[in-house]
């Protein structure tokens, strides 16, 4: 047996070199791409060393051996050059909303946002602003999450009928362009009268979810939820910036909502 | 003869063959790679808290407007407020500084003072108080339409904003001229 398989085995590999040793000629060399590098600068801070000052990190990676997205940059910095750097990320398609940070001066998504190809330009990228960081690029979003608790984001409606709430078509369109916010928090970031006020005020992802249930016709708990807002800050606060709907990764207009909201106020 | 490669065993024959003794030995290759050099602590469940309250406090916050992009949209509501400001303080100091001195601070005084000056000063000064006024009335227009929930889109935003800034220039040239 031992005779019978080195024998085979010494032809088998002799004829297997025939074939792989010369270059296949039908194929065609493959295109080397040029190097493009491109810098990064990355706000970093470490939890585990607090005495040091959060600091701007500089990466350079090559653009044709990235992704087209910041997050392909960003995963492919962690994987190949510094795997302590931290930052949030799932769907990588803009649906989770978990890697919204600032890129180059604006809050986005970084999965939704293409890597601008002048490599003689750098990328900045800051977490969510005014926010605590837990580290790097993550903020802590206790209290964003808590402000939208506050707004009881959820039908409320005593008479239960026997079956589902029906809704009219043309109802249910005063829904659209609200219900499909992410509550990435890009927009209550990026609002200055949530920077200065985020303790009282509650930033333009919460009032637009509050929005959307008041506009809903299956919900009739509207009254109690206006009368939430009946103060100097919790809604007031909004001075028609339009940082929220300019920046809004979803293209959505919290700004909007909101108006309609003081609107409804005033006009009651 | 049993050809190996009829049965199509030949690689995987050629495989066992070639890798060296030691990664065949499973026994060896557990032994020498499973080791890591990570070491963990372990804490009880009610240090977690405690240890993340040390970071909370620690916690640095962000950088906001020093890095946030240049827009109309904010740079626009800034000027709105900083020249309603400078506009009331310039309202109510000259109304008291008139309660408290009103021989030096009346019609008169102010308009005799202005006319002493050369053109220059004179023009410039006009435009220093032409320039918020006008911007800050226009821009409160824009605001009254926002109430009234007209303009409320990021297109309707900017196209407003800049209708503010040409007719502050053009007003503030009017009443310069003036």
């Amino acid at each position: 047996m031992q005779a019978l398989t080195s024998r085979s085995l010494a032809r088998s590999s002799r004829s297997i070199r025939a074939f792989s040793t010369s270059p296949g000629r039908w194929q065609a060399e493959p295109l080397q791409k040029p190097v493009l590098q491109k810098e990064f600068k990355i706000y970093r801070w470490n939890p585990d060393e607090p005495a040091k000052k959060p600091h701007l990190q500089s990466y350079t990676i090559d653009l044709n051996q990235t992704g087209p997205m910041i997050l392909d940059a960003l995963i492919k910095i962690k994987n190949e050059i510094d795997p302590t750097l931290t930052f949030r990320r799932s769907c990588r398609e803009g649906i989770c909303g978990s890697c919204a940070m600032n890129i180059d001066g604006q809050n986005t998504l970084a999965c939704l946002c293409r890597i601008d190809r002048n490599a003689s330009k750098d990328s900045k990228i800051y977490p969510l602003p005014h926010m605590y960081i837990v580290k790097d690029l993550v903020p802590d979003l206790t209290l964003f999450y808590k402000q939208y608790k506050s707004i009881k984001p959820y039908l409320q409606n005593d008479n239960v009928p026997e079956r589902e709430h029906l809704q009219s078509p043309e109802d249910r369109k005063k829904l659209d362009g609200m219900y499909e916010c992410i509550l990435c928090a890009c927009c209550s970031t990026s609002c200055p009268s949530y920077w200065w006020n985020q303790d009282e005020y509650l930033g333009p992802a919460a009032l637009m979810a509050a929005y959307r249930w008041i506009a809903d016709s299956r919900d009739t708990y509207g009254a109690q939820r206006k009368e939430h807002f009946q103060n100097e800050l919790s809604l007031f606060r909004c001075h028609t910036i339009f940082n929220c709907s300019r920046t809004c990764p979803k293209g959505l207009n919290p700004a909007k909502a909101i108006a309609e909201i003081k609107l409804a106020l005033a006009t009651e | 003869m049993m050809s190996t490669r009829a049965l199509g065993l030949g690689s995987s024959l050629r495989k066992v063959a070639l890798t060296p003794s030691l990664a065949r030995n499973r026994l060896v290759v557990r032994n020498t790679v499973a080791r890591r050099s990570i070491q963990t602590e372990s804490f009880p469940p009610s240090t977690a808290v405690e240890i993340l309250n040390k970071q909370r406090l620690n916690r640095p916050s962000s950088p906001h407007f020093t890095i946030y992009q240049p827009q109309l949209t904010w740079l626009g509501s800034i000027a709105n407020r900083a020249t309603g400001g400078a506009l009331s303080a310039l309202l109510y100091g000259f109304s008291i500084a008139y309660l408290v001195a009103p021989g030096t601070f009346d019609s008169t005084h102010v308009v005799e003072f202005v006319a002493g000056m050369p053109d220059a000063v004179k023009y410039a000064g006009k435009a220093i108080l032409a320039a918020p006024f006008a911007f800050h009335s226009l821009n409160g227009l824009r605001h009254l339409a926002w109430d009234m929930n007209k303009f409320m889109t990021v297109k309707g935003a900017y196209a407003t904003g800049y209708a503010v800034l040409a007719g502050t220039a053009v007003s503030t040239v009017a009443l310069v001229l003036m």
